[in-house]
């Protein structure tokens, strides 16, 4: 569905991805974990256009996207949650999931199956975003992504942040996103939390991939060495 | 006491001839972050637009203004996508210098083209005509339409702001432009729309102005200071901070007026001033 061939990202003349080929299908779940500064904010970054690249590096549903404007991406059905969540602060949470549906992509998502995933949002529909929890504000922005019925999301540090239980709650309405085949990248520090949700996993390093395989077929040994580097 | 009642009230209506210019400069920072320095000078265009309209045409300034709108409209739009687009970035230095080199080029071409002889658009009796409140008080009519509009425009703006899409995309784009983006805003459009809008104001308050009084190429400074005064004596975020920002200055400055005709601007710098030191958010900042 999307992939990214020898993708190379740039900060000014500092290099920030040296390559990066990567692959994701429909309906599948892919993890993306890293130390800081692997560069897996920055490869999100890419993907969903907030970062220049050539265009045949990234090609999703067969065509090449790499570099075309965000704005564009997104209707293409390409939905990003990003690090820190980013509410945007002077909208109400409904505004901000109204928002959500500018793209005006057609597909299952409403503001009623939203507030379905996330209750609480339902009594807090009104309340400026930043008056709620952080955990509320994160399914708040989850639910903003949803709302442009995208066929990918992705999903930056979802966990940053949070409490535990909070993380769990999250972690644990994603099947229910995912159950119309959406696919959905999540980029993670908590590895653990990330290999379970995950159907495959990525581990970046420097700007590069350093491991790919199967969640169920990794070993600790193989992650940790791919994740730190020794 | 009559007299003070007198002044008060002519500096309220001031205050919404204030508005219509400062309203627009109030949007134009409120969505891009963006002070253009030429502001004054589009009021000053504007009324040349409409006398340009008006005496090629021989039809009412009223009858021009809507042209004068729509045309002003458009000008933003594309100086918005054309030029202060590109200089907009993470350095607020490079709009500001566009945009006073604008203030400079509109003034020159200004007085290249219409010379240095003060002008006015003419409305017959509308001007003098007045509605008396009392034994000897009475207000101009024309000075009270301009209230009105104003006064409509900015509750049109607030309801822009508070229940259309493209005033939810105005909001978020102001909250963070690059998160905009990725809803599928297209944050350059975006931008335009909201100088296009600004230009609009700009229009009425250029015409208003040229109607109330006589105007020359050179006028525009003195307007975006009126203009920057009222938002930042009303505060960030608001326009109905805005609008009570322009009144606040129409009636300091009527009253200075009134103390010594030398002083009426003077006092209206003064009421800034003090906003600044004892209030810099302003009175009535919603946001930030």
């Amino acid at each position: 569905m999307l992939s990214a061939h020898n993708l190379q990202a740039f900060y000014g003349d500092f290099q920030a991805l040296f390559g990066i080929d990567f692959e994701i299908s429909a309906g599948e779940t892919v993890a993306i974990i890293g130390a800081n500064g692997a560069g897996k904010s920055t490869f999100l970054k890419t993907l969903c256009g907030l970062m220049r690249t050539p265009p045949e590096s990234v090609t999703f549903e067969g065509r090449p996207i790499g570099g075309a404007p965000a704005s564009e991406i997104v209707k293409q059905g390409i939905a990003m949650v990003p690090e820190g969540r980013r509410l945007f602060r002077s909208l109400s949470v409904e505004e901000n999931l109204r928002i959500g549906a500018f793209a005006r992509r057609p597909g299952p998502w409403t503001l009623a199956k939203v507030y379905a995933l996330f209750p609480q949002l339902e009594d807090k529909r009104h309340a400026p975003a930043p008056s709620l929890s952080g955990g509320q504000q994160q399914m708040v922005a989850i639910g903003r992504a949803l709302m442009s019925n995208p066929k990918l999301l992705m999903c930056d540090e979802i966990s940053l942040g949070l409490a535990p239980i909070v993380v769990k709650d999250i972690y644990d309405a994603l099947p229910k996103i995912c159950a119309g085949g959406l696919a959905t990248i999540i980029v993670e520090q908590d590895i653990d939390t990330a290999v379970r949700a995950s159907d495959r996993v990525y581990c970046f390093m420097h700007g590069k991939v350093a491991l790919v395989g199967k969640a169920s077929e990794l070993s600790h040994q193989q992650i940790s060495t791919a994740y730190f580097g020794i | 006491m009559t007299e003070w009642i007198d002044t008060v009230i002519q500096g309220i209506l001031l205050g919404g001839l204030y508005a219509l210019f400062a309203v627009g400069l109030s949007l134009g920072y409120g969505v891009m972050r963006l002070v253009n320095i030429a502001h004054g000078d589009f009021i000053v265009l504007a009324a040349y637009f409409a006398l340009a309209v008006v005496t090629s045409t021989g039809v009412h300034p009223f009858t021009a203004l809507p042209v004068v709108v729509a045309l002003m409209f458009g000008l933003g739009y594309l100086l918005q996508r054309g030029v202060l687009n590109l200089t907009l970035g993470p350095d607020i230095l490079p709009p500001l210098l566009v945009t006073f080199g604008l203030s400079i080029i509109i003034q020159n071409v200004l007085l290249e083209l219409f010379s240095a002889d003060s002008r006015a658009l003419d409305v017959g009796g509308l001007l003098t005509a007045s509605l008396h409140l009392g034994e000897d008080l009475a207000v101009g009519w024309f000075p009270l339409v301009i209230f009105a509009v104003a006064l409509a425009l900015t509750f049109g703006l607030e309801l822009l702001f508070a229940a259309t899409p493209l005033g939810m995309a105005f909001r978020a784009t102001s909250d963070d432009q690059q998160i905009a983006q990725l809803m599928g805003i297209r944050n350059r459009h975006v931008y335009g729309v909201a100088m296009g809008i600004s230009f609009a104001l700009i229009a009425v308050g250029g015409v208003f102005m040229g109607i109330k009084t006589t105007f020359t190429p050179d006028l525009g400074p003195g307007f975006l200071l009126y203009a920057f005064e009222a938002v930042v004596i009303g505060g960030l975020g608001s326009f109905w901070g805005t609008f009570a920002g322009s009144v606040i200055l129409g009636v300091a400055q009527g009253i200075g007026h009134k103390i010594d005709p030398g002083y009426g601007v003077l006092a209206g710098h003064l009421v800034f001033l003090a906003v600044l030191l004892f209030k810099p958010t302003g009175l009535f900042a919603r946001t930030r």
